[in-house]
């Protein structure tokens, strides 16, 4: 083994690679600033809550009690962020995109919504604008809509003056009818609600006029409501430690980015066959596999200076912390480099001319990153594409740099990811042998 | 000192070299003279272990070159045609590398890189980026980048393409110094008059044979002067294909 001429190769690529700064700054400062950028737009480090609010747009063309109450619960969520608009400005305002959806409470919705209540027929109809690229906030939005209105149709239903009449109504119509048990059953609870909805009324009414507050005057309404309250707990590698969207941002640019590397690495071995310096190497006392391992240890080394640079600006200033295990860290990190060397190496071994490669490389380098979750996580793809990412070395390569960082996982959860990266190193490095042509 | 035998390359249906077999005496300078395309790259490809020979053997010393290419890569220096140079690098980060393909270690190839740089005439620019050197300075470079392991056997395929009068004469210079220190010559050139002032022997090659195999004396005696001899011998069709 000719160690003196691996090293002069490794230190001359080396070279090279540090003589073009576009070259490192593209490698390392532009993954910064897309994670960066991913990592704001996805919640940030701070994780207060105030980012992503789901917009929506009410109408309310009601302007009864119930309507109103409804669009107060709604304005009152820390989901959401609630404009009062027009009809025709929440259609207009949904269809540019600047609202998920626009709820529309129909004249005469809280009268009609408090009867139906307990006949069952004639509902009111709510309009749901939804803008169809935003079906997920559309979801959220029908579930809390649907939420808000049973609280406040039923408050206004055993309350208030809708419910009163509509009792007082049923109750006729009951004594015009022939008494039979089921009918006296149902007179009974009909007639122990109207009690309820008086003294309710009667409470509220003296609160009131001794000046309480209206929320103590409310406590004196009855309503359904959820018979439950939820503690929601981010599940991250310890209690009391926020979620940092910045780790699975890092973790995603800093493979694609590094796959760029490799790219780059695999033309640049392209490139070089068609000058006069390929001749020179061939000229000298250096084998096939030497100037193979060469490639491969200069392109793992400048994956791993590049990894290395990105995770430092992650950590220093986007508060990125390694709540799990270095040691996991670093086997994902350095199995993945070296999927990236031999996969560099077997681009230049398959791909014909430097444009063309670098055209096919790149499509397949973003498909890549993107079925493999180092966009965005790989949980919001519909189950189909969470399955087949599977076999997509990249979507091992961040989960494993996510369960380093963020998700605070032991060693033992890097080795299979590791496992996987290194397999899939040794596919590419076995294409690129049976592919070289070292002689003309 | 080198004995080419019968060697032969084939590319597809065309037959670049066919057969061809001279022998280069130690300290012997000879000159390769052909067209485009008379196989005149092919055969320093063979003779440098580049390109494997179809047929036919290539030895140096008495040793075959299938026996044991890398010992004998390392008594033979190429300068290739092309430009075999990082031009983003440094003069010394171009033969540090080259140095470095042969095994030298750190001491001796600083001394070795020092001496060829010295040899060319780059010695105050070997901190210099390539790319900031003028077509004979890279010219010379390249020369310098086959030196470094101290070949005895140094093969040129022309080495003055594209320079101007002044830098081909400072690469005569540098030629005649190898000469004078007893290293063996084999250099492709189109330029007649370079073959004459430089060349011991001349072989004109042509659709891959050789058509004549003589002395510089022998050719002037023959044909008045050389280009005359290479006009009579290979013709004055176009020659328009490839090089090879």
């Amino acid at each position: 083994m000719n160690t003196v001429a691996i090293r002069a190769l490794i230190r001359n690529d080396l070279r090279l690679y540090f003589a073009d700064r576009r070259a490192v700054i593209v490698g390392v400062l532009v993954p910064i600033l897309i994670a960066a950028f991913f990592g704001r737009i996805f919640g940030g480090g701070d994780q207060s809550g105030e980012q992503g609010k789901i917009p929506i747009a009410v109408v309310d063309e009601d302007r009864s009690r119930v309507s109103q109450a409804i669009a107060a619960d709604l304005a009152s969520d820390p989901l959401l962020e609630v404009s009062t608009l027009g009809r025709v400005a929440a259609r207009e305002q949904v269809k540019s995109g600047k609202q998920n959806a626009a709820a529309v409470f129909p004249q005469g919705f809280g009268e009609q919504a408090t009867k139906s209540l307990f006949s069952g027929v004639n509902k009111p109809r709510v309009e749901l604008l939804v803008d169809p690229s935003q079906s997920t906030g559309a979801r959220v939005i029908q579930g809390l809509l649907a939420q808000y209105s049973m609280q406040e149709i039923s408050k206004e239903a055993f309350s208030g003056e809708y419910g009163r009449k509509t009792i007082d109504n049923y109750l006729q119509q009951l004594d015009k009818l022939e008494q039979t048990p089921l009918r006296a059953d149902l007179r009974s609870l009909l007639s122990a609600a109207r009690t309820l909805n008086d003294r309710a009324a009667a409470d509220a009414a003296a609160a009131s006029s001794s000046g309480s507050s209206a929320s103590n005057a409310e406590q004196h309404q009855f309503g359904l409501s959820i018979p439950y309250t939820v503690a929601s707990t981010s599940v991250t590698a310890r209690d009391n430690t926020p979620y940092n969207s910045y780790a699975h941002s890092f973790a995603g640019m800093a493979v694609q980015f590094i796959l760029f590397a490799g790219i780059d690495a695999g033309v640049l071995l392209l490139l070089t066959r068609q000058r006069g310096i390929w001749q020179r190497l061939r000229s000298a006392p250096l084998s096939r596999s030497e100037f193979m391992l060469a490639r491969a240890l200069t392109t793992t080394l400048i994956s791993l200076f590049q990894i290395a640079a990105i995770y430092v600006a992650a950590m220093l200033l986007f508060k990125v912390r390694m709540e799990g295990s270095w040691g996991a860290f670093i086997a994902v990190g350095i199995s993945f480099c070296l999927l990236n060397a031999t996969f560099g190496l077997m681009l230049a071994t398959i791909g014909r001319s430097a444009s063309t490669t670098r055209s096919l490389a790149t499509m397949a380098t973003l498909l890549l990153v993107m079925v493999g979750g180092a966009w965005v996580p790989a949980f919001v793809f519909p189950r189909w594409l969470q399955d087949a990412s599977r076999y997509v070395p990249t979507r091992w390569a961040v989960d494993g740099l996510d369960g380093a960082t963020w998700r605070g996982l032991p060693f033992d959860a890097a080795v299979l990811p590791t496992l996987v990266l290194i397999g899939s190193a040794a596919i590419c490095l076995l294409i690129a042998i049976w592919r070289f042509r070292w002689e003309d | 000192m080198l004995q080419v035998d019968r060697i032969s390359k084939r590319y597809g249906e065309r037959v670049a070299v066919n057969a061809i077999s001279f022998n280069v005496a130690q300290g012997e300078t000879v000159g390769l003279l052909g067209p485009n395309g008379a196989g005149k790259t092919t055969a320093i490809a063979m003779i440098s272990g580049i390109s494997r020979p179809d047929s036919g053997a290539v030895s140096l010393g008495g040793v075959s070159l299938a026996q044991d290419t890398n010992a004998l890569k390392r008594r033979v220096g190429l300068v290739p045609q092309d430009l075999a140079l990082y031009e983003e690098l440094s003069a010394w980060a171009n033969l540090q590398l080259f140095g470095g393909l042969y095994g030298l270690g750190a001491a001796q190839l600083q001394q070795r890189a020092k001496a060829a740089l010295a040899l060319v005439g780059l010695a105050d620019r070997s901190a210099d980026r390539v790319k900031t050197f003028s077509g004979g300075m890279k010219r010379r470079l390249n020369i310098a980048g086959a030196l470094l392991h101290e070949p005895d056997l140094i093969l040129l395929d022309e080495p003055t393409v594209g320079v101007d009068p002044q830098s081909r004469n400072a690469i005569f210079d540098n030629l005649e110094e190898l000469k004078r220190r007893g290293k063996t010559l084999v250099y492709t050139t189109h330029y007649m008059e370079e073959a004459e002032r430089l060349c011991d022997r001349v072989l004109i090659l042509d659709h891959g044979q050789i058509l004549a195999n003589e002395t510089v004396a022998y050719f002037k005696q023959q044909y008045t002067n050389l280009e005359a001899a290479f006009m009579q011998l290979t013709g004055r069709a176009l020659r328009d294909g490839a090089e090879s």
